[in-house]
């Protein structure tokens, strides 16, 4: 491997890591789903007050994804948001209006009451987790777009990247992606009563419907994922030739999978964590730990699954109107000098890490109580 | 693309929509962040309650505006992508690591320090809570720096080559594009403009708590540490601003033109301090630039140059290609005219690039890779049909210009005056005419924030990357149709979310001023 393959290996893992966290910290998005589950209005402010200490994580995170793609893989950025439009745009109002919610929603003189904001944050946790879901997908089973260097110099016509006329709104429409999108809507809901269940104490018929929630939500994703990953060994994926050209192959994932047999071991031990976390959560009334272990283990599948998408000669972004459009990490990266750059900038994430992981502790060490939350001053 | 105009036309609207609306936030975030930082400080260090009230009263404030800070900041970063797609291509080996820098770096630091902030009064300790607080406002300047680096690289480019085999531009000098003296005064013009704001704000605030009479002990407090802090920064502002004026003239000349509706420049240049403008005037007429002016005598030499002797040249002498060297020395460089048959040579070049590379004619290659490396500097004037097309809109330019730096004189009246009432003179401020200044100036400092901007802004148009990308060739493949649809909808939605923020806010600021801040905020 050439220097410049190394790195556009390592950016795609970061990338791959960075998506994995957010799929995460979707449990924000998931348990503002859930705030009807509360009975009480206590109960719904103890959700919503726990959710508000992680909301910036998941945002920012959202936010430096988008960033470090720009940055290593820029002719994606280009032509994926500029392309499907639509697509990106709804996530992004979702999670504009989701900004505003936790700290708007309760104070006085916020004009259109708590139920909208409230609303807002439901349309955030619906929208979000389905679309960003969606978005993923389309790494899988292509997108309608075409890219064409040259147009730069065309002054009536200069657009590189172009893309079929629904912008987003067909790969919105289609099953395959719609399959992920709504797992990964269940996976956050899951994640999300698991939080409540380790975040939230004081209250026990509280936990126990949230065990019930996390169990029933995570049947369902169980579920869907199971039928996600039969559809995608089964799809076609767009591999990269020896002369550089593109070609469609049929169960390609299948075969990157068996290539990639520590990537399988991953894969299969991040689903075991997930299953653990989730169904033990459900059925152990004592153990309060499942949003770790499913955290972990979400971690672990999505960044397999990011590397099925860009590693072993993948396009990780097919084309479905011009094989030769599709974008793969080695014609889709930074230059060499900028990936260096960039790595080095790297070095600082396990510090940005370990003082997250610090303040976290620090500000989680006791669960939240209705009489904790009666001494704060800040109140969502 | 039959409705290319439009597109541009709309994404620059919409582009525009979402960073005035950004930037009525930020800078207050900013710069109250620190004035919170100074506060807590002073409660770290006397142990007095009265000092942690007065942290935790701004503090809220801070917290309500943050929210819509982060709001709209999110699809900044995005519409680089979704509407200016072959920007995000042509220049996104540079561009983008600055904007992944800023989230690393400075976005994880803020949000996870502001939860401390907010949520950690009886978690953590007061050094921490302390620490937390100022770590949240360095995370917030540095993501002004990271940001701002990155809008000083597109309007002065440096650090980069452009690749015929990639056709796109890729980074050669990191530090030149972090640290070169635009990108760095940038900053710290930027910033220091955000503790004025900030500082007017308070000021503002508490001159309406004593017009109510209401918390003066609290009001007081704040008005002082407010106008101070304003002073500092508005001087601050003012002398990176000097230095911003010397560096447009040397990268930019032609917004400096329009800056001040300047068509045909002389030795000894005079100032517009006040005018009204000849909308109708076209470069290259006999038309009067001014239907009235006042103007300081060799004031602009003095401002572009430092030098009341020097040459600055108008519209008309740039379209001729008369320009200052680095030195200050006038010389006849390449008009305009040859600006664009030599963009359009870079651009033949490249094509036979293109056409040699297919070819697999590597001598070919080699030979327009050369000609494309000779003329690509000017290779963005290729897109244009006529010279006038690269003058920025002159009246908008101008007028915001002369705004920004009226009302900042006016500001810093205002806050000298505070500044003076609240240290030496504590019944002035049981003057109506001293807080009605303090009322009237908080309006006055977004619109003279927003001013700044503009003249940034449209003054570099049409660039997105001067000389090299006008907006024109940098947009998205995306119908006008649905930039208009989401521009609209952008609009409502940041103007409904604006509406709930400052009704908030008023709500907050009426309700404390009817209680006891100091008792009420421990």
């Amino acid at each position: 491997m050439t220097e410049l393959e190394i790195l556009q290996a390592y950016w795609w893992l970061l990338i791959a890591v960075l998506g994995a966290v957010l799929v995460f910290l979707l449990f924000v998005q998931g348990g503002q789903t859930l705030l009807w589950a509360g009975r009480t209005e206590v109960e719904r402010q103890l959700m919503i007050n726990s959710l508000g200490r992680k909301w910036e994580l998941s945002f920012t995170t959202l936010v430096v994804f988008g960033g470090a793609f720009f940055a290593s893989f820029p002719l994606f950025y280009s032509t994926s948001f500029g392309g499907a439009y639509w697509l990106w745009m709804l996530i992004l109002i979702s999670f504009v209006v989701q900004a505003v919610s936790y700290e708007y929603r309760r104070k006085k003189g916020n004009i259109y009451g708590t139920g909208v904001y409230d609303g807002l944050l439901l349309f955030n946790g619906i929208v979000g987790c389905i679309l960003l879901g969606v978005a993923v997908a389309m790494m899988f089973f292509g997108a309608e777009f075409t890219v064409a260097r040259g147009n730069i110099l065309d002054a009536g016509n200069p657009v590189i990247s172009r893309w079929a006329p629904t912008h987003g709104l067909e790969a919105i429409a289609s099953w395959k992606n719609l399959l992920l999108g709504v797992a990964v809507f269940f996976l956050a809901r899951t994640q999300g009563a698991l939080y409540f269940v380790n975040n939230i104490s004081g209250d026990a018929s509280f936990t126990a419907r949230m065990r019930r929630v996390a169990g029933a939500n995570g049947l369902v994703f169980a579920l869907l994922f199971v039928a996600f990953v039969v559809v995608l060994m089964l799809s076609p994926g767009m591999r990269m030739q020896p002369d550089g050209t593109f070609a469609s192959e049929p169960n390609a994932y299948l075969h990157s999978l068996l290539h990639m047999w520590w990537g399988a071991v991953i894969l299969l031990a991040g689903v075991v964590m997930v299953l653990y976390g989730i169904f033990r959560t459900a059925l152990d009334s004592r153990w309060r730990a499942g949003i770790w272990f499913c955290g972990i283990g979400t971690v672990l599948v999505v960044v397999i699954l990011f590397l099925l998408a860009g590693y072993d000669s993948m396009a990780y972004y097919p084309s479905l109107l011009d094989a030769g459009s599709s974008l793969s990490i080695s014609n889709s990266s930074s230059s060499l000098f900028t990936l260096k750059v960039m790595s080095r900038v790297s070095v600082l994430i396990p510090f940005v890490i370990a003082y997250i992981a610090y303040v976290w502790r620090k500000m989680n060490k006791q669960p939240l109580t209705p009489a904790e939350l009666n001494r704060e001053h800040h109140q969502y | 693309m039959n409705d290319l105009m439009s597109v541009v036309d709309w994404s620059r609207a919409q582009f525009a929509l979402t960073a005035m609306y950004h930037w009525l936030f930020v800078p207050l975030t900013i710069g109250l962040s620190v004035i919170v930082a100074i506060m807590e400080t002073a409660y770290y260090r006397t142990g007095n309650e009265r000092w942690k009230a007065l942290t935790k009263f701004w503090m809220t404030l801070f917290g309500i505006n943050f929210a819509i800070g982060v709001a709209t900041g999110i699809i900044l970063e995005f519409e680089f992508g979704t509407n200016w797609s072959n920007y995000s291509w042509f220049v996104g080996d540079i561009f983008g690591a600055p904007l992944a820098i800023e989230g690393i770096v400075a976005f994880f630091m803020e949000a996870t320090f502001v939860a401390v902030m907010f949520f950690g009064w009886n978690k953590v300790s007061r050094g921490f809570h302390l620490a937390s607080t100022w770590l949240t406002s360095i995370g917030v300047t540095l993501s002004a720096l990271w940001i701002l680096v990155a809008n000083a690289w597109m309007q002065n480019p440096v650090g980069m080559e452009f690749d015929p085999a990639q056709m796109r531009n890729v980074m050669s000098d990191f530090w030149e594009v972090a640290f070169n003296p635009v990108s760095m005064n940038k900053f710290f013009h930027t910033v220091f403009s955000t503790w004025t704001l900030a500082g007017v704000f308070v000021v503002g605030v508490s001159s309406w708590l004593l017009w109510r009479r209401s918390n003066v002990g609290a009001a007081t407090t704040s008005l002082k540490i407010g106008a101070w802090f304003g002073i500092a920064g508005m001087l601050l502002t003012f002398m990176t601003g000097d230095g911003s004026a010397v560096q447009v003239a040397r990268v930019q000349p032609m917004k400096l033109a329009a800056m001040e509706g300047l068509y045909d420049g002389k030795v000894g240049q005079e100032l517009v301090g006040f005018g009204i403008l000849n909308t109708d005037k076209k470069p290259g007429d006999d038309a009067p630039a001014m239907h009235f002016e006042v103007s300081i005598p060799k004031g602009l030499s003095v401002l572009a140059n430092h030098d009341p002797n020097s040459f600055v040249p108008g519209i008309n002498d740039l379209l001729q290609g008369i320009e200052l060297t680095p030195a200050g020395d006038t010389v006849r460089t390449v008009s305009y005219a040859e600006r664009i048959a030599t963009g359009r040579c870079a651009q033949q070049a490249l094509r036979d690039y293109n056409a040699a590379r297919a070819a697999g004619d590597e001598s070919a290659m080699a030979d327009a890779a050369a000609r494309v490396a000779k003329d690509f500097k000017y290779f963005g004037y290729g897109y244009f049909e006529t010279p006038e097309q690269a003058v920025p809109p002159v009246t908008v330019t101008f007028y915001a210009f002369r705004v920004m730096v009226c009302l900042g004189g006016i500001l810093l009246l205002v806050l000298m005056l505070g500044a003076f009432a609240s240290s030496f003179r504590p019944r002035l401020l049981a003057n109506k005419f001293v807080l009605w200044a303090g009322m009237i100036s908080l309006p006055l400092v977004w619109i003279c924030s927003q001013a700044g901007w503009i003249v940034a802004e449209v003054g570099r148009q049409p660039w997105t990357i001067q000389d090299l990308l006008p907006v024109t060739a940098g947009i998205s493949d995306v119908p006008s149709g649905s930039v208009q649809l989401t521009f609209w909808i952008f609009a409502a939605v940041f103007t409904l979310l604006l509406v709930a923020e400052v009704s908030i806010m008023a709500r907050f600021i009426a309700r404390s001023s009817r209680g006891d801040i100091e008792k009420d905020n421990n």
